[in-house]
């Protein structure tokens, strides 16, 4: 199904006109295009209120509100710090190993949250979805806006941790905002791709928090990539967490970055992020019918 | 001729039936791919016997302006037609053209969420229903002055009384200001006062200009509102013209069930929850399963239900409609609206099969169809399981009510009632006599 033109605020204005600008044309799709961007651009208002019911909804009727997006990383990463840092005594390549946690945890947990609620996401809305056209793309979109909104929140205990151990900052911190853009496409990719299948497999539901924490561990989140020997790198750098994470911690600690394992991890998310816009754009018609 | 606004061409839609075809189990999906590695397509020749044509080759026009009620019993088709329209699900093949905005209202209270404000959910409502943010805040005012809330705005909505909810539901809905608008059986909610409200609104929707398709069991609203109607029946249009001829057809063939008796053999497809489905709705008048009745004899509903929650409180309820969907009456069997006495009114049921029986008096109906909604309650106020239009039935007379007249009742109700004359004066016979 697609829109000739969206309902744009020009259509919108001169309704009365004696051209009708709104054409709505119904039919099987068979559009090769993954995405329709001018439709979403259209319904941004819509994309807006949802991102702002979900933070909404989120901190109502909790007495601390958004700090639990600074105190949920905190009390891992001092759980870890303790177990982990210091009595099993993971090296932490001449960092702090709090600062080393923090900075994975950081962008991992708003990873791991922006992939399990845009996963359940279609499921969640469905009273929505059976009543109301939208652009279905929205709704993964919007689940994961919200948790952006969160990450953005946490990383103000990353400036404080900084400063605290007085971080030296350098130029590789202007590199951060495109780690931020890449997690956000792979978490956006990951997301849909969970959010379509569970419209028709609920067995996906059982299996995301199982994924989820599997995946923790098999990316440097509460050790440092190098105590990973070296002959499984190869194979370990598929996972494109790990450039990812790696690229968060050398844009905050001013660190050196594997560039390699940096392009891989792009690659995968790229090709990720097109294959889930594929099958979620195959599965989307029949939403409304198994959700 | 102006260019239809809308225009459907050989409009087709086709569900898949049974558990396995939309399975929800990975395990099966990967079994049936690893049997056929080749056959990328779900397999044709084994779905296409489960499959049933929602509908099937549907074609109309419609002009701008014109309001089209649309009718026909359960099942037809009518919904899956306003979904396909409103784009939520996609057609199997055919084609629609909509020249406009599209407003769909298929719900009241789309997209509200309980734990947000009534102001909130203005803008959320707002949003989703496909209005703009600056629109919204124009027409706010008029919109909390339609629901009457205006004290009551920022208190969560999950906190408002079910009627404020409906109100607020629908006030929004109605100042959506689309060039089409797609409405389905919005009005079976809320009391009587805001169901006059509403089709007030939608009085004036039509008036404005705007294009409405109007989906309905209420045959009345549908004849007030739409000047033309199409009467959808197995999945295609069945009769297309003006409202009063389409309904008397829809009236007159019956599409309503005719066979007084609707079974649901099987647990998983019943009406219902997991809890308690219904089982059966019958007419039983004279001993027999029937659909005519005579006047002169007593009517029995039998509704049967299963009860797989030991336990539960049940209650039992019909409405009694007229021909054209207006209530007659509606009668449950709690104890302070029954005559006798029924025992498991409210009292824990094991689980297990039930029927409840109500018994409508004779020579208390008019001639003419009737049809009956069942309802199964838990704790007097919880839909567990509910049918509308489940059965029909159709009352003759037969000439108990001739001796004297001929002609018709008026009225949807003719019981025979207490009549006594007196005589209060004897002065003017006299008069009269003398006169002749």
């Amino acid at each position: 199904m697609h829109a000739t033109a969206a309902n744009d605020t020009a259509a919108n204005s001169d309704r009365r006109g004696e051209a009708r600008p709104v054409l709505i044309v119904l039919e099987p799709t068979s559009s090769l295009i993954p995405v329709n961007l001018h439709e979403l651009w259209g319904y941004r208002e819509l994309l807006y209120f949802m991102v702002w019911r979900d933070l909404k909804v989120r901190y109502k009727q909790t007495m601390l509100g958004a700090a639990w997006v600074i105190l949920q990383p905190l009390v891992m990463a001092l759980v870890f710090t303790i177990f982990l840092g210091k009595f099993a005594r993971i090296p932490s390549g001449g960092i702090p190993y709090l600062l080393l946690v923090f900075s994975g945890l950081v962008p991992w947990m708003f990873f791991s949250t922006a992939v399990v609620s845009s996963g359940n996401s279609v499921v969640g809305n469905s009273h929505l979805i059976t009543k109301v056209y939208f652009p279905r793309l929205l709704v993964p979109m919007a689940a994961i806006g919200g948790r952006l909104v969160d990450f953005a929140i946490s990383f103000l205990v990353v400036a404080g941790l900084m400063c605290y151990y007085r971080v030296h900052i350098g130029w590789r911190l202007a590199t951060l905002p495109l780690f931020v853009l890449l997690l956000t496409t792979l978490a956006f990719g990951v997301g849909t791709l969970t959010a379509a299948w569970n419209a028709k497999y609920r067995d996906v539901t059982i299996m995301l928090p199982v994924i989820v924490q599997v995946w923790m561990f098999v990316s440097p989140i509460v050790y440092p990539v190098d105590i990973v020997p070296v002959r499984w790198r190869q194979f370990y750098n598929l996972n494109p967490l790990v450039g990812l994470i790696e690229g968060f911690r050398s844009a905050l600690l001013n660190r050196q970055l594997d560039v390699p394992a940096l392009l891989i991890s792009v690659a995968i998310t790229l090709v990720l992020t097109v294959y889930a816009l594929y099958v979620f754009r195959r599965m989307e018609r029949s939403f409304a019918d198994v959700v | 001729m102006t260019v239809p606004i809308i225009s459907v061409q050989n409009l087709s839609k086709q569900y898949r039936l049974g558990t396995t075809s939309y399975s929800h189990d990975l395990r099966e999906a990967f079994a049936a791919r690893l049997r056929a590695p080749l056959r990328f397509k779900a397999s044709d020749n084994q779905t296409s016997n489960q499959a049933v044509w929602a509908l099937r080759n549907v074609s109309f026009d419609v002009e701008p302006g014109e309001v089209v009620g649309i009718v026909g019993p359960n099942g037809a088709g009518k919904s899956t037609l306003l979904k396909i329209l409103s784009r939520i699900t996609e057609p199997t093949s055919g084609r629609a053209e909509l020249h406009g905005r599209v407003g769909s209202l298929l719900e009241v209270g789309t997209g509200f969420h309980p734990e947000l404000t009534g102001r909130e959910n203005i803008f959320l409502n707002g949003a989703v229903l496909g209005m703009k943010r600056v629109e919204i805040e124009r027409r706010f005012d008029e919109i909390v002055a339609f629901a009457e809330i205006d004290r009551f705005l920022d208190t969560p909505v999950k906190r408002y009384s079910s009627g404020m909810y409906m109100r607020l539901a629908f006030a929004v809905a109605a100042h959506l200001d689309p060039e089409i608008l797609l409405v389905d059986e919005v009005l079976a909610v809320g009391d009587a006062q805001f169901q006059a409200k509403c089709l007030g609104k939608m009085n004036d929707v039509a008036r404005g200009g705007r294009t409405v398709l109007f989906v309905s069991h209420n045959l009345a609203s549908v004849l007030t509102l739409c000047r033309r109607s199409l009467l959808v029946k197995d999945g295609g249009i069945f009769c297309d013209g003006p409202s009063s001829e389409v309904i008397g057809q829809y009236v007159n063939i019956g599409a309503t069930p005719l066979t007084g008796e609707q079974i649901w053999p099987d647990f998983e497809n019943a009406p219902g929850n997991d809890n308690i489905r219904l089982h059966a709705v019958r007419i039983v008048s004279a001993g027999m399963t029937t659909a005519d009745v005579d006047i002169q004899k007593e009517v029995h509903v039998q509704v049967e239900f299963w009860n797989r929650r030991p336990g539960a409180r049940i209650m039992t309820s019909i409405h009694l409609l007229d021909k054209l969907g207006a209530g007659v009456l509606s009668s449950t069997n709690m104890h302070s609206a029954n005559i006798v006495r029924d025992d498991w009114f409210d009292e824990p049921h094991p689980a297990g099969l039930y029927r409840a029986t109500c018994t409508i008096p004779a020579n208390f109906l008019n001639e003419g169809r009737y049809r009956i909604n069942a309802i199964v309650l838990t704790n007097i106020s919880k839909i567990e399981a509910r049918a509308d239009d489940a059965v029909a039935f159709t009352v003759h007379e037969t000439g108990s009510m001739r001796k004297e007249y001929g002609g018709e009742w008026l009225g949807v109700v003719r019981p025979r009632l207490a009549w006594q004359s007196q005589r209060l004066e004897e002065s003017s016979s006299q008069a009269s006599e003398a006169n002749l």
